[in-house]
C-alpha cells in the first residue's frame, strides 16, 4: 500500500497542529478542524495525498488567505486632523478618497481612532479600482495566470510578475532560475497561451559589502545571493530566448535574511485565444519535463517563515531547454487549435494545475501514467511535486493523435494521464488504488475565512535638518556611487536584452556604445510576432513599454506614500519613453513580513488603499498581481521581517515607436526644462540615507496635477518636440541631470533658482529631494515655444538651463553661487564603480 | 519566384523568428525548419538556395556552445550540407550558428570539414550583451595590408565601419595553431573585425568584447559563400533598433544588418 491514511478522527487541537507541522502543511488549527469535520462527515480519514492536496490548495501562496480574509484595521493618532493628513488630503487633493467613509472618534485615552473592517482587502481596494475604471481595453483581469490588455485589433498583451523569494534565499541560482521559468509558464498558460516577448526582474538584497560577523546564522551572504540570483535569471532567461529588458535592484539591510526576487514576463496573444474552457470528456495531457522529487512542499513552505531547518528539497531544479522545446511546440499546437485549455504546473504541481482546470467539471487522473525522472516516488509525491517545465492541457479526444505528433516531432514528452468528468470531484488513482477523492467545492471553496488585526499609528512627519554647504559636487559623486543609484550595467549586460530583435528602447542608453546611462523604461516593438497570428510587418509601428516603481525606504515612513510613489514612478517611467498615459495597466506585487503582526499588516492595508486611490486617479487599472507574505527569517527567538515592499510594474502602449525618446542629452544649446513641483521631501531619500539619517517628510503624490502634466508631456513627445526625457527619482534632480549628461556625452549648465518649488528650500533640498511626478526634458530652441504651448499654461514647469558642449555639469545655487561643478567622467566613474563585479 | 531561405532550428534555438524576418525583408521566402525534419527527409534541402544557422543555445550549449548540434548535423546531414556549401550557395551562421559552423568544421574550409578554430569563453568570463563597432574592410591589423581575396558575398559593399549587437558568453575566436590563423589572414577570410571608435582593430575590452584573436568577429570560407559571425545582423534590420538616435536620421527604415541578407539574395 503506497498511500497511507492519516488519522484525524477524534484528535484534539494540539494533535491536529502537530500533524500540520510535521508534514509541512502550514494549515492552522481552524483549518485542520474544518478538514477533520469534512472527513468525519464522509465517515473516513484522509489519505496523505488528500491532506497534501488540501494544504497546497489552501496555502497562503495559492489562496492569498490573509488579503482575501477579514481584516480589522485600526488607525490611531493624536488628533483627527492628523489622520486626515495621513490620507494625504491637503489642498491639492480632491475629496473623493475612499478612506473618507471612515469615522474618527476619540477613544478613552483621548486618542483618535478610526476603524475599518475589510471582508476581502484585495477585492475592496485593488480589484475595486479596476472594476470602477472598467476600461474597455482590459481583456482579462485577475482571473487567469496573467492579466491581458488590448494591443491592437488582433492581439492582446499578457503580463505577469511573480516572486520567488524563499527558494532564492536558500538556493539563489536555482531559486531565481525557476522563478523566471515559472513566470514564463504563467504567460504560456494564460488563455490558450501567449508568446513571451520580454522578461523583467527586480531584486532586493542586503548590503553586498556586509560584514560577515553581522550575518544571521544560517544565511548566505548578500553578495553571494546577488551573484547567484543574477546568474540564475541570466542562464534561464537567455536560454529561453526572451529578452530581459527592465528591472530594478534595491539594497537594504532589511533584506539580508530574506532577499526578494521578482520575475516578470510579458507576451503577445491573439485576442480570440485569450480564454479557455474545459469540457467534460476532454483528456488531461501533461507536457514537458518529467516529474521528480524536487520542489515538494514549495507552496506550503513559501507560506511560512524560513529558518535554519528549512528543507532545501523544497527548491525546484530548472532546465530551460526543456521549457524552450515545450514552448515552441505548445504554441504550434495552440495555433492549430488542438486543445481547449492549458495551465502551468507551478506551486502545488499537478495537484493545483489539474485541480484548477477541473474546478468547474471534475477530473480523474491516473498517477502511474505520469513520466518520472526516476523510480520510487510515492503517489502523493508525484501529485505534489513542483518539478519544473510541465504544463497541463485539456484536449478534446478527437485531437489525441494530432497533438501527440506535434510534441513528438520536437522531442517533447506528452502523456495523457486522465480525463475531465462532470461529477465535480477530484479523483486521483494510482493503478487501481484511490489515492484521493475530494469534492471540488470543498477543495476550492472550503477554506475557512481567516481574520486578522491590522494597525497603523499615525505619526507626524518632521523635516530633517541638513547642514548647508557651499559645494555639493562630492555629495553628488557619492550619491551616484551609492548602492541604490549606481549603475546596474554589470547585471543588465549579462542578460540578452535584444534577442527577438524587438527592443527599440534599451535598458542602457546613449550614443557611445561603451559609456551609456540608465533608461527609464524599455520599449518592445513586436515586428516579428508571428506566433500571434499575422506578422506585424513594418507598417505597424505600435510598441509596448515595460517599467516599474519600487522604494521600500518610503515605506519605512508611510506605506501609503510608498505605494503611491511606486505607482507614480512606474507610470512616469513609461511616459518618459513615449507611452500613452491613458492606456497604462499596472501589476501589484506585495512582499511583506509576518502578517500576524498587526503593525505589519497595517502598513500593507495602507499600501493597498493607496493602490486603489492612485489607480483611479491615473485611470490605470490593476490587471494582475501577487502577494508574498511571511518574508521572515527566524534564528532562535529572533525574527527578521523584511521592510514591506510593493513593486508596481506598468505596461503601456506606444502608438509609434519612431517617436520614442531616450534619456541622454543630445545637442549643445538645447534647453533643459524641469516639469513638476519640487517640494521639501527628503524623507526616505538616498541623500538622507547616505548621511545615515532616518525619518523626514516622505514624497507625496498629487495625482490630479501629475496626471495632467503627464498627458501634456506625452502629447509633446508624440509630436516630436522632445529630444530627451528622464524622470527624477532616487537622488532627485541632481542625479537625474548627471545621468542624462554622462549618458549623452554632453554637459549641462543649470540654475537652481529657476526650479519651481513650493516653498523656500535650501540648495541641498532642491538638489536631492525626491518629490514625485518630475521630469527633466531637453527641447531644442526652435521647438521651445511649441513645447510650452503643448504643456499648457499653468504647468509647474521652467527652463532651468542648457545643454553644453563641454562635458561637465555646473549648477548654480539659489544665491547665484556655483554649488556643483564636475566632469562627466568623474560622475560616470563613481556611478559605474560600485557594482563593477 | 523569390529565392528560398531555410532557417534551421532545434531545441534551444532562439533567434529563428527574427532571422526569418530578416530574409523576408530582404526579399526571400523563408521557413523555420526543425532539424528533425531534415534528418527524417520530410524536408528537402535542395528546395532552398540559402541556409541560415540562427543564434540561441542549441541543446542548452551543454558540453560547449553549439557542439551537440554541430555533431548532429555533421554526422546525420554532413553530406547534404557540404554539398550545399560546395555548390556555392550562401550559408550564414550567426552567434550560436557560427559556433555550430566552426565546430562542424565547415568553416573555415568546407573541403577539409574538420574543426581547426573555435569560439571559447569570453575573457570577461561571462555572457555579455552590447553593441560593437565592426569593420568589413580587409585590413590585417597586425601585418601589412592584404587585399580582399575571399570576396565574401555577405559583407559586400558595406560601409567601412558598422555597428551591430553581440550577445554571447563564448565568442572568443581562436585557432588551433598559428598556421591556421596565417592561412585565414593570407586568404582574406577574416571579413569582420571588432574595431574601436576610430576604426582601428580593437584589442581591448569592451570594444573587443570577448578577447578574440586578431579582433576577429566573423570569417568566411575561401569561396566566400559560407559566413559565420558572432554579432547579430538580424537585430539591426530596422534603423530603430540602433541604440543611438543619431543613427535614426538615415533615410528609409532599414539598418545595416539587413544589407548582409540582401547581399545573399542578390547573389542567388
Amino acid at each position: 500500500m503506497e498511500t497511507k491514511e492519516i488519522r484525524l478522527n477524534g484528535l484534539k487541537d494540539d494533535e491536529l497542529l502537530k500533524i500540520s507541522r510535521d508534514n509541512v502543511l502550514s494549515l492552522s488549527v481552524v483549518e485542520m478542524r474544518v478538514v477533520q469535520k469534512y472527513f468525519e462527515d464522509l465517515g473516513r480519514d484522509p489519505t496523505d495525498a488528500e491532506l497534501e492536496t488540501i494544504a497546497q490548495t489552501w496555502s497562503e501562496h495559492c489562496k492569498h488567505k490573509t488579503l482575501t480574509g477579514v481584516i480589522e484595521y485600526t488607525e490611531t493618532a493624536d488628533s483627527a486632523e492628523r489622520i486626515a493628513d495621513s490620507n494625504g488630503r491637503n489642498k491639492d487633493f480632491e475629496s473623493n478618497y475612499t478612506l473618507n467613509a471612515i469615522r474618527y472618534t476619540p477613544n478613552k485615552k483621548g486618542k483618535c481612532v478610526k476603524r475599518k473592517i475589510y471582508n476581502n482587502l484585495l477585492k475592496e481596494t485593488i480589484f475595486e479600482a479596476t472594476r470602477k475604471l472598467n476600461k474597455p481595453w482590459c481583456i482579462s483581469v485577475f482571473k487567469d495566470n496573467a492579466g491581458v490588455i488590448e494591443f491592437d485589433d488582433e492581439n492582446g498583451i499578457a503580463f505577469k510578475v511573480e516572486t520567488h523569494n524563499h527558494p532564492s534565499a536558500l538556493e539563489p541560482y536555482g531559486g531565481a532560475a525557476t522563478g523566471i521559468g515559472g513566470v514564463i509558464r504563467d504567460i504560456l498558460g494564460v488563455g490558450l497561451g501567449a508568446k513571451p516577448l520580454a522578461n523583467t526582474d527586480v531584486f532586493c538584497f542586503g548590503d553586498p559589502h556586509l560584514d560577515w560577523k553581522k550575518l544571521p546564522e544560517g544565511m548566505l551572504h548578500p553578495k553571494r545571493i546577488a551573484k547567484g540570483v543574477v546568474s540564475g535569471v541570466r542562464d534561464y532567461g537567455n536560454r529561453m530566448g526572451i529578452p530581459t529588458v527592465n528591472g530594478a535592484v534595491w539594497f537594504d539591510d532589511g533584506f539580508v535574511s530574506n532577499p526578494l526576487v521578482y520575475c516578470g514576463t510579458m507576451g503577445i496573444i491573439p485576442r480570440e485565444k485569450a480564454f479557455k474552457k474545459v469540457e467534460p470528456g476532454d483528456l488531461v495531457l501533461v507536457v514537458g519535463g518529467r516529474t521528480g522529487r524536487d520542489g515538494i512542499h514549495g507552496a506550503t513552505f513559501s507560506s511560512t517563515k524560513l529558518d535554519q531547518e528549512t528543507d532545501v528539497s523544497a527548491v525546484q531544479i530548472g532546465n530551460p531547454i526543456v521549457e524552450k522545446k515545450m514552448m515552441d511546440t505548445l504554441l504550434r499546437a495552440r495555433d492549430k487549435g488542438f486543445y481547449r485549455a492549458v495551465t502551468d504546473c507551478g506551486a502545488g504541481g499537478l495537484s493545483s494545475a489539474v485541480g484548477e482546470l477541473g474546478e468547474e467539471t471534475g477530473v480523474k487522473v491516473n498517477l502511474e501514467k505520469v513520466p518520472l525522472k526516476y523510480e520510487g516516488l510515492k503517489p502523493w509525491e508525484i501529485w505534489l511535486s513542483e518539478a519544473q517545465e510541465r504544463m497541463v492541457l485539456a484536449v478534446p479526444p478527437e485531437n489525441r493523435d494530432k497533438i501527440s505528433k506535434v510534441f513528438e516531432s520536437e522531442n517533447v514528452e506528452a502523456t495523457f494521464i486522465g480525463e475531465f468528468t462532470d461529477d465535480k470531484k477530484l479523483t486521483v488513482m494510482y493503478n487501481r488504488e484511490i489515492v484521493a477523492e475530494l469534492d471540488m467545492e470543498f477543495l476550492h471553496g472550503g477554506v475557512p475565512k481567516v481574520s486578522n488585526a491590522a494597525e497603523w499609528r499615525v505619526t507626524e512627519e518632521k523635516k530633517v535638518k541638513v547642514q548647508n554647504k557651499s559645494d555639493y559636487t562630492k555629495d553628488l559623486e557619492s550619491l551616484l556611487g551609492s548602492l541604490n543609484i549606481c549603475s546596474r550595467e554589470w547585471i543588465i549586460r549579462q542578460y540578452d536584452h535584444e534577442v527577438q530583435g524587438h527592443t527599440v528602447v534599451k535598458p542602457m542608453q546613449g550614443p557611445d556604445i561603451v559609456n551609456q546611462g540608465p533608461g527609464d523604461a524599455a520599449v518592445i516593438w513586436p515586428y516579428t510576432a508571428e506566433a500571434s497570428g499575422k506578422g506585424q510587418g513594418s507598417s505597424n509601428y505600435k510598441g509596448i513599454t515595460l517599467s516599474c516603481g519600487l522604494n521600500p525606504e518610503y515605506g519605512k515612513i508611510d506605506a501609503y506614500w510608498m505605494a503611491a510613489s511606486a505607482i507614480d514612478e512606474a507610470i512616469r517611467n513609461a511616459v518618459c519613453v513615449g507611452a500613452d498615459p491613458e492606456k497604462i495597466a499596472l501589476l501589484d506585487n506585495f512582499c511583506w513580513g509576518n502578517p500576524y503582526k498587526k503593525e505589519i499588516l497595517g502598513s500593507l492595508v495602507r499600501a493597498a488603499e493607496a493602490c486603489h486611490d492612485m489607480a483611479l486617479k491615473y485611470g490605470a487599472p490593476f490587471i494582475s498581481g501577487k502577494d508574498s507574505l511571511h518574508n521572515e527569517y527566524a534564528v532562535g527567538n529572533r525574527h527578521y521581517s523584511i521592510p514591506g515592499t510593493l513593486l508596481i510594474s506598468a505596461i503601456g502602449i506606444v502608438n509609434d515607436i519612431r517617436k520614442t525618446v531616450t534619456m541622454c542629452l543630445k545637442k549643445p544649446g538645447n534647453l533643459v526644462y524641469v516639469i513638476g513641483m519640487t517640494r521639501n521631501e527628503l524623507g526616505g531619500s538616498q541623500f538622507l540615507k547616505l548621511g545615515k539619517k532616518t525619518g523626514g517628510v516622505v514624497p507625496k503624490v498629487y495625482p490630479e496635477t501629475a496626471f495632467r502634466q503627464m498627458k501634456a508631456l506625452s502629447r509633446a513627445i508624440s509630436s516630436g518636440l522632445v529630444e530627451a526625457c528622464h524622470d527624477c527619482s532616487e537622488g532627485g534632480l541632481a542625479v537625474a541631470l548627471a545621468e542624462m549628461a554622462f549618458a549623452g556625452n554632453r554637459g549641462a549648465e543649470i540654475d537652481l533658482s529657476r526650479v519651481p518649488s513650493q516653498e523656500k528650500m535650501s540648495d541641498a533640498e532642491m538638489l536631492f529631494s525626491e518629490s514625485n511626478s518630475r521630469f527633466i526634458v531637453e527641447v531644442s530652441a526652435e521647438n521651445s515655444a511649441e513645447f510650452e504651448k503643448t504643456m499648457t499654461a499653468g504647468a509647474d514647469m521652467a527652463v532651468i538651463g542648457r545643454v553644453a558642449s563641454k562635458r561637465e555639469i555646473t549648477v548654480k545655487g539659489s544665491k547665484g553661487r556655483r554649488v556643483i561643478k564636475g566632469s562627466n567622467d568623474a560622475f560616470r566613474k563613481s556611478w559605474k564603480r560600485t557594482l563593477a563585479w | 519566384m523569390n529565392p528560398r531561405a531555410i532557417v534551421l532550428r532545434t531545441a534551444g534555438t532562439n533567434c529563428d523568428y527574427e532571422t526569418k524576418k530578416a530574409f523576408e525583408l530582404a526579399g526571400a521566402e523563408a521557413d523555420r525548419v526543425h532539424v528533425n525534419r531534415l534528418i527524417s527527409d520530410e524536408i528537402d534541402l535542395s528546395a532552398y538556395q540559402i541556409m541560415a544557422f540562427p543564434g540561441g543555445f542549441s541543446y542548452g550549449d551543454d558540453i560547449a556552445s553549439g557542439k551537440i548540434l554541430a555533431n548532429e548535423i555533421k554526422y546525420k546531414l554532413g553530406d547534404q550540407i557540404r554539398e550545399f556549401a560546395r555548390a556555392g550557395k550562401p550559408i550564414i551562421g550567426i552567434c550560436n550558428g557560427f559556433q555550430v559552423l566552426v565546430k562542424m568544421g565547415i568553416l573555415p574550409d568546407e573541403l577539409e570539414f574538420s574543426q581547426t578554430t573555435t569560439l571559447t569563453y569570453n575573457d570577461s568570463d561571462r555572457f555579455e550583451a552590447r553593441w560593437v563597432n565592426l569593420t568589413t574592410s580587409q585590413i590585417s591589423n597586425f601585418r601589412s595590408q592584404i587585399k580582399n581575396k575571399a570576396n565574401c558575398i555577405w559583407t559586400k559593399d558595406l560601409p567601412g565601419v558598422i555597428q551591430l549587437p553581440v550577445a554571447h558568453g563564448e565568442g572568443k575566436f581562436v585557432t588551433a595553431d598559428r598556421s591556421v590563423m596565417q592561412k585565414l589572414e593570407a586568404n582574406g577570410q577574416v571579413v569582420l573585425r571588432y574595431v574601436d571608435a576610430k576604426g582601428r582593430p580593437a584589442l581591448k575590452y569592451p570594444q573587443n568584447p570577448n578577447g578574440s584573436a586578431n579582433s576577429i568577429a566573423g570569417i568566411c570560407n575561401r569561396q566566400g559563400n559560407v559566413f559565420g559571425l558572432m554579432p547579430h545582423p538580424e537585430r539591426y534590420v530596422f534603423k530603430y533598433q540602433h541604440p543611438s538616435r543619431l543613427r535614426w536620421d538615415r533615410e528609409g527604415d532599414f539598418g545595416w544588418g539587413l544589407a548582409m541578407f540582401k547581399n545573399a539574395l542578390n547573389f542567388v
